[in-house]
């Protein structure tokens, strides 16, 4: 079965090449536009991979990661953070939150496949 | 001799109508359908042989009837009287005439070039003679003549 | 796998104008003094998804302005640094900046690097005393990033793992640090954990949207408009029948014209877009006018997310523009004299929106120095303007908008182009609308624009003239009396005169005007419709009144020319064709005969 990626992202044309390179590889995307609606699906739906921009409205990435993490269906889902902050406070937020990783906007489609394959096959 | 700016037409399927006691042939491509003679509605100070618009599948597409443009046959509306409605690029016009008679294929042999004789139409208009047995069969660019300023129907700054 | 980037350029474009729009009209609504957090947070987002953007699909340009101007948001909203005028100024310039290179990217015009350049050195003058970090390129956190990286990413910048590298096949374990119940839960925004699955729903629906061609939208409403026709036909045919077949014919034809009538609403409503998308220009014009008039102007909006159609709002937009120019050059005084006449120095102006009826009223309102009733007669006079005595304000104030007409006592650079005030009403009129004008010297001038809900269908009177059956405009209608029960006036020949409350109106045989020989020829044994259009009026004559209806506008033009004195066509409930009146064109063309005459 098809493995489900959740693309947290207040950015359309972000969103939308995400999920256009993550489905064309085979991948199930989910979208949503931002940490209160990727948290809604979550309680609805557990995915295999979650990956989440950091700066969006009504929740933030790092928020919706740390609730993510209470909830015990994805306690061990992996969370990639995509985001163009790269200094070292968002690493340590991002640990604290408990994401799994982070990636650096920009990135090209064929650097998200090689990274979401190395996380979820 | 073909006027200049008319190319002779090449070999295809025509329809063919009655006009006058001549038969002509039109592009089939041109022709988007055909029906009977519906209630008008006249548009004030415009020519006589502008009937009006109708009502096809809502959109408005005006009617000429060519039996008065040319001043052949006798202009009668009957249950018979055959519209042509024609999709000319985007514009959609309907043409009255004395009737339908055919679908032909033509070969690019059977097309000989208009002479300069006195036809109803203007040999502007006419792309060339088909032969069909004893048929003569004049080849009309009805593009060209539904869009030209002698119809009335087009005007530069009209548009949708 | 090769992946085009290309193809996501163009929702990126759309995308940015959004946030551009969206940021400007944040930044206009900024209260300087005490600016709010939510909104600096949110104009910090807008930058931030277009630097996204903009780094994702390589339009650099655009990622070095808005990273300048994310370095000085994120200060403000750190409150690192105090917001100031030259500030919000210098975060406009850069929303200008780039709209500029979004045309460029998109193929229309150049951006000028010199301006751009420009607008960087000053956000990053503002932003701080130690200079702004260049924007890193994407390898150059890569030194940083290693040290907090999990080992093994050494030949892969761009992204890591906080832990062990995952591995495909074992998902990665979480470390003890997060167990369950135990993880902080987020505070500011975040939903109780017991949120209802209906919540949950209504969540979806808010943040759910897809993008649809205009195309594709119109298609919708010209095949809505021919089912709506089709229906009526089968209402026609249906009353052939008698008995028992009638009964259930009449039910279900019944049951249809009510699902007919919600498809039309719901499809209708696909084509409505908020006002605010017009208005959302104008502070932003208030603000850069006034600076340049030396005076103070607020601007208001009301009713901004009231609904009309998308055609309406594109022809509602220059218009608009013209009346808010007008408010701010002639309207509002400057601050020297409002304070010598008592009133406070910054003056307002207000744009409105709301429904009434059928309608949607956009109001432009000021609290200028209003209109002089004096000056407005004096320059009538001047201009030859045919004027009476005992004219009410109201006639007044309409004469402002006659052709030729100017209240601007010196051409400012500002108003004062060529257009006046009847190219605004004639504008209005040209999407069935209507203009009203109200003021009051001292106090200010109220402009009241009545446009009709949709440009797709419109509310019309259809009229009999022999056989022929017209439609004419419902809002042009002021009233309709029986020729029998007229004052009519002969002027000798064919001339006639309806006098109505005092007025004297010229009556227009629409049977002349078509050359319809049927029909009645007396306007004493017809009826007698009062029009107006362009300040204008004039007493219709036709045979009968049949009804009125709501009819689907159609192009006339598309196969054929412009008829005259005919604005379009529709289909009646029998199928045929019925054309709808240009009322304009037929009061213009009465008023030109009238000066041939005189």
């Amino acid at each position: 079965m098809a493995k489900t990626v959740l693309n947290v992202d207040d950015s359309t044309s972000i969103r939308q090449m995400v999920v256009i390179t993550l489905k064309d590889a085979g991948y199930e995307v989910i979208e949503a536009a931002d940490g209160q609606e990727g948290l809604d699906i979550a309680r609805v739906k557990t995915v295999d991979l979650v990956l989440t921009d950091l700066n969006m409205p009504r929740m933030n990435g790092l928020a919706m990661t740390m609730a993510l993490r209470a909830m015990s269906s994805y306690r061990d889902v992996p969370i990639l953070i995509l985001t163009t902050e790269s200094g070292d406070e968002m690493k340590k937020q991002g640990k604290a939150a408990g994401a799994t990783g982070w990636m650096i906007k920009p990135f090209d489609p064929q650097k998200l496949l090689e990274v979401v394959r190395k996380v979820i096959g | 001799m073909a006027n200049e700016n008319t190319a002779v037409a090449a070999g295809g399927e025509f329809l063919t109508f009655m006009l006058g006691g001549e038969e002509y042939g039109l592009d089939i491509l041109k022709v988007q359908e055909i029906r009977g003679y519906d209630a008008v509605t006249a548009i004030a100070n415009t020519p006589a042989f502008i009937k009006g618009v109708i009502n096809l599948r809502g959109i408005i597409v005006p009617i000429v009837d060519l039996r008065i443009k040319f001043g052949l046959g006798t202009a009668e509306y009957t249950p018979f009287t055959v519209v042509i409605i024609l999709r000319l690029g985007r514009r959609v016009v309907g043409m009255v005439v004395d009737g339908v008679s055919d679908v032909i294929t033509l070969a690019p042999e059977q097309i000989k070039e208009a002479p300069e004789f006195g036809s109803a139409l203007d040999t502007r208009y006419i792309t060339g003679l088909g032969a069909v047995e004893q048929r003569m069969i004049i080849l009309v660019d009805i593009e060209r003549l539904m869009t030209s300023r002698d119809m009335e129907l087009v005007d530069e700054t009209a548009g949708c | 796998m090769t992946i085009d980037i290309t193809q996501f350029y163009q929702i990126f474009f759309e995308e940015t104008a959004e946030h551009l729009t969206a940021m400007e009209s944040l930044l206009l609504g900024l209260d300087v003094s005490d600016p709010s957090m939510d909104d600096l947070n949110a104009i910090f987002r807008a930058a931030h998804s277009i630097k996204g953007g903009a780094g994702a699909f390589g339009f650099n340009d655009m990622a070095e302005v808005t990273h300048a101007m994310e370095t000085l948001l994120d200060k403000l909203r750190k409150q690192e640094r105090k917001l100031g005028n030259e500030m919000v100024s210098a975060l406009l310039e850069a929303g200008d900046a780039i709209s500029m290179q979004l045309a460029a990217h998109r193929g229309e015009g150049e951006a000028d690097a010199g301006l751009v350049r420009n607008v960087r050195t000053r956000l990053e003058l503002l932003s701080a005393a130690e200079p702004v970090s260049p924007l890193p390129p994407s390898g150059v956190e890569k030194a940083a990033a290693e040290e907090v990286a999990a080992s093994g990413q050494q030949d892969d910048p761009g992204y890591g793992f906080f832990d062990e590298p995952p591995t495909a096949a074992a998902p990665p374990q979480q470390d003890a640090g997060h167990p369950a119940g135990e993880a902080p839960v987020p505070g500011a925004g975040g939903a109780p954990s017991g949120r209802r699955a209906a919540d949950h729903v209504q969540q979806q629906a808010e943040t759910t949207s897809i993008r649809v061609s205009v195309e594709k939208v119109d298609q919708l409403v010209n095949l809505m408009g021919e089912l709506v026709i089709t229906h009526a036909m089968l209402a026609q045919s249906a009353l052939q029948y008698d008995g028992a077949v009638n009964e259930s014919l009449q039910r279900n034809l019944h049951q249809l014209e009510h699902n007919t009538r919600d498809l039309q609403e719901t499809v209708m409503s696909i084509r409505m877009m908020p006002v605010s998308s017009v208005f959302s220009r104008f502070p932003r014009l208030v603000h850069d006018l006034a600076a340049r008039l030396n005076k103070q102007v607020k601007m208001k909006m009301v009713g901004e997310n009231t609904e009309l159609d998308k055609g309406l709002i594109e022809k509602i937009s220059d218009p608009l523009t013209h009346l808010v120019r007008n408010s701010l050059d002639h309207g509002i005084e400057s601050p020297e004299r409002r304070t010598a006449v008592g009133k406070p120095p910054c003056g307002t102006i207000t744009l409105k929106a709301f429904h009434q009826g059928g309608n949607v009223v956009i109001e432009v309102s000021d609290d200028g120095a209003g209109l002089n009733r004096s000056k407005i007669l004096a320059k009538a006079k001047e201009r030859g303007l045919p004027l009476r005595d005992e004219m009410s304000d109201q006639e007044v104030w309409a004469l402002i908008m006659e052709p030729g007409f100017s209240t601007a006592e010196v051409v400012t650079d500002v108003s004062g182009r060529g257009v006046g005030m009847d190219v605004v009403r004639r504008n209005i009129a040209g999407i069935g609308g209507r203009i009203e004008l109200d003021s009051a010297e001292g106090l200010g001038t109220r402009i009241i624009i009545r446009l009709p809900l949709t440009l797709a269908i419109l509310d019309g009177l259809s009229v009999s003239v022999g056989q022929e059956t017209y439609i004419v405009p419902l809002n042009a209608i002021i009233e309709s009396l029986p020729g029998s029960a007229a004052d009519i006036k002969a002027m000798g020949g064919e001339g006639r005169l309806l006098r109505v409350r005092g007025e004297h109106l010229p009556i227009v045989a629409l049977r002349r005007v078509f050359g319809i020989e049927a029909g009645i020829v007396e306007p004493e044994r017809g009826i007698l419709v009062l029009l107006e259009a362009e300040g204008r009026k004039i007493a219709l004559f036709v045979d009968e009144l049949i009804g009125q209806h709501q009819v689907v506008l159609k192009n006339l033009e598309c196969n054929f020319r412009k008829v005259p004195y005919v604005s379009g066509a529709t289909i009646m409930g029998d199928g045929r064709v019925a054309l709808i009146l240009d009322v304009a064109a037929l009061v213009a063309q009465q008023a030109q005969a009238a000066k041939m005459a005189a």
